[in-house]
């Protein structure tokens, strides 16, 4: 498979939080290889739509289908959704503050995910090089034994990276990587994501522009929960809608 | 279990335990009245004794809420449910002893034989019917099984029930609370056919067994010690592996690991019903030692003196719940017990055995508030003496990265 046929199918989703429609009506696809970029300001609702496709908010209606034989994930819990193959990095880096980096990693790492499975399971040789492997790849290669909670919040967000690719998902959801990372740093976490794109689907949300003109890929505008504009950002940046809402103010 | 070879030389803490508990049994057999010196009384024995049972439900407790986050308020009903199943099956062949001992010449018929035991047992609720549920009382291996499978099937149910729904924090700890209440009030009635507020009693008399109270104590006391070995060796290994890691992931943050792939609620329910089996094992070796169970013993509180224990020694390590029961549950006998000389303060006469309560609650105070790792704190004061800490932030942020305030406004 290479791009070709949708991933990820989302229509119709809407959302009320108390009587605020957080996402109205949002329809949104994406293929099996591409990387795609949502920016909105603040609110537009796009935390809300990860947090619909990744089970932990379910919609008032609308349908949110997966993969080739269009699994309806709204029927599923987020663990189950974790395990179809999607992964997804937070806002805010959440990693286990107290466990160290390696540990972190290895739980992160695919495996078998139930409870007796989980008890029996003894990292192999393979598995200390993988976690040694993906440590290094985000830089934390002398770091595995560091408890993950002394890190520096850019370190925390590299962690979070390579936990979402010890998982090994088909699609990730990449909130707002950016932030709290140096510019060289926000350089390598666009080429690790253009290069992750040749091989599965992400999503980047960014408000950052720098970032995401070198992502250099298809752009969802999102604004008060539904799709404003869509195409290349120089596209997008071209729609005079787009500049008042967004980039006019 | 698969203990594999290097498992204790992975794990020191407890090869260290497993001797300092070898070391204390052999002592105290070493000065018991039946095998040794005779300077610790067979009733001090038995004290020893049960104290381990009361470490071993208290890894359970640490297993569950100092590892897992759930602050269980229950598990004492629990170690009630496997000493009642094991009381059954003592009572109940005792009493078979005794009634056969005193019959005539004729064997009596096993109806005969029945009925004279379920009058000995339930005269005192006035009834002379055996309940349904002592079916099994007069098979040891029946009884035993039912000490893990009947605790084990109500956490269960309760977990399933509980944790489905996803109660978590304060409202689950006030769910389990409500378990433990309502079952004690249920057997708290004669029609509970476990003998009401009489509970069981004569359960330090073992059927078959000729030995007397000197020597059972000393072997219910290795029993124990045992038990507690190797109820330390699962919990180690349960919490050593990825198994340990996903568990105190779901302590700091379920909702991460949900994300990851795990399924929390099976997780939880697992260990709530593993803890459950573990507690219910440690009741069926203490009310041996005890003597006697009634309803009381299984009342809210306990539960909760048992949260006590386990903040007091520290939470999430396995060898801080030991340290933790083993020393207020001993010293707790030293002042309920009258033994505590009264502090005369000249205006007012502290009595310890009023007064002993408000002294426990408000160490559980002053340790939450200023040592929340409780006396297995103490270990790594004297490790943190001897390798220092050099304290800082070796790596730190980069010079040019935000920070976190930046970042995520
Ligand atoms: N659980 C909730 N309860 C009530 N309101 C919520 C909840 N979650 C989100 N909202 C509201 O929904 C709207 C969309 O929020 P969302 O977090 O998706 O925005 P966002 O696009 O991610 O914004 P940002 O760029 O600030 O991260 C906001 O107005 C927010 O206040
Ligand atoms: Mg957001």
């Amino acid at each position: 498979m290479s791009g070709t046929g949708t991933l990820l199918e989302v229509s119709g989703i809407s959302v009320t939080f108390d009587g605020f429609r957080a996402i109205n009506n949002l329809s949104f696809s994406i293929g099996a290889s591409e990387l795609r970029a949502i920016i909105g300001p603040n609110g537009a609702g796009k935390t809300t739509f990860m947090d619909i496709v990744t089970g932990k908010t379910s919609p008032d209606e609308g349908s949110v289908l997966w993969g080739e034989m269009s699994q309806n994930l709204l029927r599923m819990n987020e663990a189950q959704i974790a395990r179809v193959g999607i992964g997804r990095k937070f806002q805010r880096p959440t990693v286990f503050e107290d466990q160290s980096v390696a540990e972190n990693l290895l739980m992160a790492l695919k495996a078998a995910r139930a409870p007796w499975r989980v008890l029996f399971w003894r990292p192999g040789a393979g598995d200390h090089a993988r976690v040694e492997a993906l440590a290094a790849q985000v830089g934390l290669g002398d770091a595995l034994e560091r408890k993950s909670g002394e890190l520096s919040h850019g370190q925390k967000q590299w962690l979070e990276i390579g936990m979402l690719l010890a998982q090994e998902p088909k699609l990730l959801l990449v909130d707002e990587p950016a932030a709290g990372m140096t510019l060289a740093e926000r350089e390598q976490t666009t080429a690790l994501l253009v290069d992750l794109s040749k091989t599965r689907a992400v999503v980047v949300v960014e408000h950052d522009m720098e970032f995401v003109r070198r992502l250099n890929c298809k752009v969802t505008v999102l604004h008060e929960g539904s799709v404003l504009a869509e195409g290349s950002l120089d596209h997008v940046t071209a729609n005079p809608k787009v500049i008042e809402v967004y980039l006019g103010r | 279990m698969a203990i594999k070879p290097g498992f204790l030389s992975k794990n020191p803490s407890v090869l260290v335990f497993l001797l300092v508990l070898a070391a204390f049994t052999l002592g105290v057999t070493l000065m018991s009245e039946a095998y040794g010196a005779g300077v610790v009384s067979t009733s001090f024995v038995k004290t020893l004794g049960k104290t381990l049972c009361l470490c071993l439900i208290a890894i359970a407790m640490d297993l569950i809420w100092g590892y897992t986050g759930i602050l269980s308020l229950g598990h004492f009903a629990f170690f009630g449910l496997g000493g009642y199943m094991i009381g059954m099956w003592l009572m109940y062949a005792r009493t078979r002893e005794i009634v056969l001992g005193s019959q005539g010449a004729l064997p009596p018929t096993p109806q005969e034989l029945q009925d004279a035991i379920a009058t000995q047992i339930f005269g005192v609720v006035g009834t002379s019917e055996l309940p349904a549920i002592w079916s099994f009382a007069g098979s040891l291996p029946a009884q035993l099984a039912l000490v893990v499978l009947v605790p084990g099937l109500l956490a269960l149910i309760f977990g399933w029930l509980a944790f489905r729904s996803r109660v978590t924090g304060v409202y689950l700890s006030i769910l389990t609370q409500a378990m433990t209440l309502a079952l004690s009030l249920y057997l708290f009635q004669n029609e509970s056919g476990l003998r009401g507020n009489n509970g069981l009693s004569g359960l330090q008399n073992i059927p078959g067994v000729a030995a007397d109270q000197d020597h059972l104590s000393i072997w219910f006391l290795w029993a124990s010690a045992g038990m507690l070995a190797a109820g330390y060796m699962l919990a180690a290994f349960v919490t050593s592996g990825k198994f340990g890691s996903v568990m105190r992931g779901i302590r700091d943050d379920e909702a991460r690991v949900r994300f990851l792939g795990y399924s929390v609620e099976s997780y939880k329910l697992f260990i709530f019903t593993l803890t459950a089996v573990i507690a219910a094992i440690a009741g069926a070796l203490y009310y041996p030692q005890a003597g006697i169970i009634n309803p009381g013993e299984m009342a809210p509180i306990a539960s909760i003196y048992l949260a006590v224990w386990v903040a007091i020694g520290g939470r999430g390590r396995l060898y801080g719940a030991v340290v933790g029961a083993a020393f207020v549950s001993l010293v707790s006998t030293w002042f309920t017990g009258g033994r505590a000389p009264d502090l005369n303060l000249g205006f007012y006469t502290v009595k310890w055995v009023d007064w002993w309560q408000v002294l426990l609650g408000l160490s559980f105070v002053l340790v939450t508030l200023l040592a929340p790792k409780g006396l297995a704190g103490l270990v790594d004061l004297v490790q943190g003496l001897r390798h220092p800490n050099r304290g800082g932030d070796p790596m730190g942020p980069g010079d040019g990265s935000l920070r976190e305030e930046e970042a995520v406004e």
